[in-house]
């Protein structure tokens, strides 16, 4: 595959959470993680869809307002640093999608995953604020993730709540409200037989694995939803190995999952 | 929600809201009730009502919406400003109620909690020794467990973070 990554350790909080609360800290923050990757001449590749959101906007309003860049770049001097502008942001979901091509995925599978049926989470910040993501998916009918996912047999499902928020973002704030959000995609989800739900950005995991036991307990469901990241579903349909895959940090165990596609796991 | 007492509302509300960003197509609302019908927050509780909030804002009901707990139940998804007709950007409006709510020292506390973590630690979930130990087992490179970029970018506005007007 054509695409290499590069860590930068110095990368901080993109400043997505700030944006309610302070947006000047949020520019800052995210402009800072900008210069990073300007001063290594690379564009980034974010693991998170709010970091996505942030980091894509920020780039987008600094190219669009001078009196903006000059007062951003006046605070990272302070760091010893200055962002010019032309870093470009994708979150690797769309990355894949963008750049690779299918065939090359479909030589590296080595395991079918037709047996299960996997429901995909886009959540918000992958596809909206629309005007800064070069239209490269569907807003409203959303199809780049279900793609890559259907690339290893497995059946994506459809479901009522896809595009819906996790709720995530109120957490802080009203613990139930956030979890009421994403029971109701999680009794979706049971209701249209999803073996797993595919997720993309670790606030949603959070969310959706993270917190299942505890919406189970708050409302009496039980749901025993697998919430797998994407590139564990490609990966395991690449043969990857579980500890590569880091199976056993998702908090949902996989354990019958695995057994159904004929794993055992150690 | 009860009458709402508009002699004590504030005239100037809408156009100081106008002017900041997120706020200058907020006139243009014609209460279509779209952006409510589209939030995951409002489909569960009753208490987050962007058309409502939008109203009390334009009516001039300052310190009832600044004020209020209900604004930061707005989980930020943008569904309700991708399909607004008017092209009001419902989102960053909510966003920008909250800052002012901020700058006047209004804040719940699992939010201001979130912001010094950031501003303090540069990071909401800090790292430390027990998670470059895990990284390590996994053949990951350890990450830094301390920040000190974001003490030096945040070193002036310390103080005056929380004051009311201050720029």
């Amino acid at each position: 595959m054509a695409i290499e990554l590069e860590d930068v350790e110095d990368f901080i909080c993109c400043g997505f959470p700030m944006k309610p609360t302070d947006r000047r800290s949020f520019n800052l923050m995210a402009a800072y993680n900008l210069a990073l990757a300007e001063e290594k001449n690379l564009n980034i590749c974010t693991l998170c869809s709010s970091c996505t959101s942030a980091l894509t906007e920020a780039a987008h309003l600094i190219s669009r307002d001078a009196d903006l860049k000059k007062q951003l770049n006046e605070q990272l001097s302070k760091v010893g640093l200055c962002y010019e502008g032309g870093v470009r942001v994708r979150h690797f979901a769309r990355l894949l999608y963008e750049e690779i091509a299918p065939d090359d995925v479909k030589t590296l599978i080595r395991r079918d995953l037709g047996e299960l049926r996997i429901g995909v989470h886009y959540g918000c910040h992958y596809l909206k604020p629309s005007e800064i993501y070069d239209d490269f998916d569907d807003v409203e009918n959303p199809r780049s993730i279900d793609f890559l996912v259907a690339l290893t047999g497995a059946r994506v499902i459809d479901y009522p709540g896809k595009k819906r928020c996790c709720g995530g973002p109120v957490l802080p704030v009203d613990e139930k409200v956030a979890m009421s959000v994403a029971k109701e995609k999680l009794d979706e989800l049971l209701q249209a037989g999803a073996d797993a739900l595919c997720v993309v950005c670790p606030f949603c995991s959070v969310m959706y694995d993270g917190n299942q036991r505890s919406i189970e307990s708050e409302w009496g469901t039980v749901y025993n939803l697998p919430v797998l990241y994407l590139p564990q579903i490609l990966g395991l349909a690449m043969g990857l190995d579980e500890n590569e895959l880091g199976l056993k940090m998702n908090v949902v165990k996989t354990r019958d999952l695995l057994s159904r596609l004929g794993i055992t796991p150690k | 929600m009860g009458q709402v007492n508009l002699d004590q509302a504030d005239p100037h509300f809408a156009r100081e809201l106008a002017r900041e960003p997120g706020g200058e197509k907020i006139a243009l609302c014609f209460t279509c009730r779209t952006c409510t019908a589209s939030c995951p927050i409002s489909r569960v509780n009753e208490k987050f009502n962007p058309l409502r909030i939008i109203r009390m804002a334009l009516y001039g009901l300052r310190d009832e919406v600044l004020k209020s707990d209900f604004i930061w139940l707005c989980s930020n998804c943008y569904a309700c400003q991708e399909r607004c007709p008017q092209g009001v950007s419902v989102a960053e409006f909510m966003n920008l109620l909250r800052n002012l709510a901020v700058r006047e020292g209004q804040a719940p506390s699992g939010i201001r909690a979130q912001m010094e973590l950031i501003k303090g630690q540069g990071r909401i979930y800090p790292l430390d020794d027990f998670d470059n130990k895990k990284r390590a087992k996994l053949d990951l490179p350890s990450l830094p467990t301390s920040c000190r970029v974001v003490k030096v970018l945040f070193a002036e506005e310390g103080e005056s973070q929380m004051s009311p007007g201050v720029e």
